[in-house]
This record gives structure tokens, sequence and C-alpha cells, in this order.
């Protein structure tokens, strides 16, 4: 049956150097007991692009980063990760491809035990076992410097604010050199200021490690600032995906509203 | 307004009334619901002890954090183990001489309460004393992080959490609690002699020759080293509890809780079948 959402959807146009997307997810569903979350959803996305994913709350939006990772899976379809179908791979062919990602919580996430600096660190610890204690130090420091946080190391998360927890969770997720970064609503709940400043650092490091991205947010102008195309969701479908002067110069009922409220 | 659910005698199921009810929840689950339950529990149980198993089989092992743990449940738990084992140790003195002496069997009080201790007591106590300290500790610390999205952070980061977080904590509580028991039982045996011998005039010496006297590594090993399998029970239902919690504080709230008492009268159980498994196989 023919919906308001039936309408011509732009896939990423931008791709890796191998032609492929980096992130191609097809016709994906996924319900949560009688739920449905996600409708048969379709995003593509290529290397040093960012896509964000904005929508209502309750949308599926952080679902679909999670299927992204293989934290969960989809009822159907097919996430595929650099051409590799990660639901058919085994949990030791899932780490590596795992290994290629870093992922920003919407909490940030940070282990509340651990400092700052052994925050950053614990990839490291874990996936580069034959790094020196010494340049492990230097690689955190770095990673904090890049994220403007380089006295910080020795502080507990429970020290620190928001905005600099998420700063914390982003120099975790960049400590592998990902090739894709998935954000999970990164500037919610900061006040305006930090957000800025988050959406700064983010495309300072979208220029300076060409990554594929997908950003998850509500937050319209950080969406039109860091990305360079726009999905939005409704019920679990994607209502329209595009430039932002797409969706501005749309006539779906539904993208009017959005803009308009946002 | 009261703050009671007011039952429906329609069959209907009971509305909210009060601040504190929780709407559209019916009071009492059907019995087939609640089987259905219990098995549900013990598959996904019998799921996570598997998927733990092999994660612990597997490279790379975690070495650094076993360690962190071994001296988390091993060594922190010392003074708890060692202060219950010594009050076991008063106890039973106190009432071994009493017993004793009204049939006239004194000269068996070494050895009742060498083998009271050793092969009954230290090894229930030791067990129940680090359920609740080590269950309830494991339960909430896994249960908040996995609320708060730690575990997940971890499983992202290409990290096995069942290997780091469930495999170290379920090795530590198997190879801390016969250690702990036999801490449990030195001090229970130490505080037993002690007490008797300020009623009456024992030396160490004598009470160790008597009570020891005739004895086999087959009386005393078995009921140490079945504390394994308490350790086993401890770590697995609390890491199971901790790792599958939802809901916020109260999720980690439960969770710590479950773990107490699911572990303890596991436990309790486990050791039904175990006396009567080393009557058999260690006679």
């Amino acid at each position: 049956m023919a919906t308001e959402y039936d309408v011509p959807i732009r896939q990423g146009e931008l791709e890796d150097s191998g032609g492929a997307p980096v992130v191609a997810i097809d016709n994906v569903y996924k319900s949560f007991g009688v739920h449905k979350v996600l409708n048969g959803i379709s995003l593509n996305v290529g290397r040093g692009e960012t896509l964000a994913v904005l929508g209502r709350s309750g949308t599926g939006k952080s679902v679909l980063l999670r299927l992204i990772i293989g934290l969960d899976k989809p009822d159907s379809g097919s996430v595929r990760i650099k051409g590799q179908d990660t639901l058919v791979l085994t949990l030791d062919q899932l780490g590596e491809i795992r290994k290629k990602m870093g992922f920003l919580f919407q909490h940030a996430a940070l282990y509340d035990s651990l400092t700052v600096g052994e925050n950053v660190a614990f990839p490291l610890r874990h996936h580069r076992r034959e790094m020196s204690q010494s340049d492990r130090a230097d690689r955190v420091q770095h990673l904090l410097a890049e994220v403007g946080l380089e006295g910080a190391v020795n502080k507990m998360p429970s020290d620190i604010s928001g905005g600099m927890q998420k700063r914390v969770g982003l120099a975790r997720a960049l400590a592998l050199e990902p090739e894709i970064l998935l954000l999970d609503e990164p500037t919610a709940g900061l006040d305006p200021i930090s957000s800025r400043e988050i959406d700064d650092l983010i495309l300072k490091l979208q220029r300076e490690h060409q990554m594929a991205s997908i950003v998850v947010t509500h937050d319209l102008f950080s969406a039109k600032t860091i990305a360079n195309r726009l999905a939005l969701l409704d019920q679990g479908n994607v209502v329209i995906e595009g430039k932002f002067e797409d969706l501005q110069e749309s006539n779906i009922g539904f993208v009017r509203d959005f803009l308009k409220q946002s | 307004m009261s703050e009671s659910i007011s039952t429906n005698t329609a069959g209907i199921q009971p509305r909210a009334t009060g601040r504190l009810a929780a709407p559209n929840i019916p009071i009492v689950e059907s019995p087939a619901r609640l089987i259905g339950q219990f098995f549900e529990w013990f598959g996904n149980l019998g799921i996570f002890f598997w998927q733990v198993t092999r994660a612990a089989v597997t490279p790379p092992y975690e070495w650094r954090e076993l360690v962190r743990q071994l001296d988390e449940i091993g060594s922190k738990s010392l003074p708890l183990v060692a202060l219950a084992g010594a009050a076991i140790g008063v106890v039973i003195s106190l009432e071994a001489r009493y017993s004793l002496s009204r049939f006239g069997a004194k000269s068996l009080f070494p050895a009742t309460l060498v083998y009271s201790v050793i092969q009954v007591m230290g090894p229930i106590i030791t067990g129940l004393v680090v359920s609740g300290r080590v269950g309830a500790g494991i339960g909430a610390e896994l249960a908040s992080m996995k609320v708060t999205e730690q575990i997940d952070a971890i499983e992202a980061s290409a990290i096995n959490p069942y290997r780091l977080l469930a495999a170290t904590r379920i090795l530590a509580c198997i190879l801390m609690l016969p250690l702990l028991t036999i801490a449990a039982d030195a001090c229970g045996l130490l505080t037993g002699w002690f007490a008797q011998a300020l009623v009456e005039p024992l030396s160490f010496h004598q009470f160790v020759e008597s009570g020891f006297h005739g004895a086999t590594f087959n009386a005393f090993l078995p009921p140490t080293f079945k504390t394994t399998v308490y350790g086993l029970i401890i770590g697995l239902i609390a890491c199971f509890q901790g790792m599958r919690t939802r809901g916020g504080a109260e999720g980690v709230g439960r969770a710590a809780t479950n773990s107490v008492v699911l572990a303890s009268l596991f436990l309790i159980l486990a050791d039904v079948v175990l006396v009567k498994f080393i009557l058999v196989v260690f006679p």
C-alpha cells in the first residue's frame, strides 16, 4: 500500500576506493516483542562520508547503530561492513570487524572503575598487546590531546562533566584508528556551547581521519553542521534521505513538521 | 487514597489505584507461566554457562583480570571467612563439650571438633559467607555495568565480556573457595581448641594427636575440595544475574539480592548431592 513515505530515496554517493559502500544496510527489520522498531530500512555510507540519522525518540535510531556493530541482530535483512555480511560471521570474525569500528554511546558508557586514561587505553591494552607501556601512554596522551583533555588522564569518570565524558568516549572510540565511527546522540544532554564544541571536534576528526560516520541525533543544527547527508526516520521507515537542502525543499508533512519543531 | 491494589472478582486484571501500585500487573501468575519461566531461567543459565566455558578455554586469556579477581574474591574475603570459621569453632566446642559430657564421651571431643569443622561446618559456612559477600558484589557490579552500557561498550570494543568479566570471576571463585575453606577450618579448630582449653587443660599437641588420629586424606580432602563446586555456583549465578539485568537502579538491587539468595539456595542443595557423592565415592 502506498504511503506518503513512498518517495525516491537517494542512496549514498560517496563510496570507498573499492566502489562498495563501507556500511550497507539493506531492507532491515527489527522488532522487540510486538513492537516493530525498524521496518525495512536501507542505508549506505561511504568512506569519508557522515550520515546523520534523525527522528523522534523511539524510532529505532540507536537500535540501528546497535545492529551495525552487532550488539543486536536484525530479524531480517542484511548489514554489510566493507562488503562482509555481519550476520553470517563467527564471533571472532565479528570481533575483527568491530576493531575497525568506533562507537560513542549516548551516555559515553565509560568504565567507572577506571581512570580517564585507563578508559582510553582499554582497547589498546586488549588489541595492541605488543605495544609497550610507554608507547601506550603516549598514544593515550595523543588521543586525549585530540579531544582537548590532556590534563584529565588521571581523573575518574565521575569527576568530569557530561561533555568531558563524551570527549573521553570519543577518544576511546578512536583508540584503534577505526574506519567507521558510530556516534549515538553525541550532543544529547549538553549545553549549546559544549554541543558546538563536540560538533567542531567531530568535524575536525572527520577531516583528519576520513572515516565513514553515522551520527544518530535529535539535534538538527548538529546534524546540519557535521553531516554530508541526513536520513529522517519515522515509524521504522526512512522518510527522506538527502542533503539538508533536500529536507528543506521536501513537501512531506512529517519532514516539514520535524524541521519546523526542531 | 488507598495504596492497595483492588481485586476484581469478574476475573479482569486488577486496576492500580494507588501511587505505588503498578497498573495491569496480575497479582497471581498462572502456574503454567511460572513453570515456563522456571525452565526458561535454567535454559538461559545453561546457555550462559556454555558461552562462558567456550570463552574461558579459548585465547586470549585475561590473566591480569583473573589475578585482580583472585585478590578481590580471595584476599578480601579472608578476614570475614576467618571470623566466621572462628565463631563456628567456638560454638561447636561449647555444644560438643556439653553433649559429649552427658554421654561420658569427653575423650571424643577433639575428633568431634575436627570432623565437624572440616567435614561439615567449614565448607558450608565458607560457601555461605562468600556467597553473601562475593555473590552480592559480583551481581551488583555487573548489573551496574549492564544498565550503564559498559558491558555493551566492552563488546563493541571487540572484547568478549564473557571472557573478561564472567570467566575470570567464576574461575577466581572456583580457585579461592577451597583455600578460604582451609583458612576457615584452621581458625575454627584453633578457637575450638582454645575454648576447650580455657575450661580444662588440653595441650594443642594433644588435641591434634587425638583429633586427627586414624584420619585419612579421604576424610578431609573431598569435603574441602567440594567447595570448588560452591565457587562455580556462586560465580556462575552472580555473573548470570548481573549480566542479564534490566531496569536501572531497581534492576541492580534485584540482581544483587537474587545473586545472594539463589547462590545460597543452590549451594545448600548442591551440598546434599555432594555429601552423598563423597560418601559413595570416598567411603
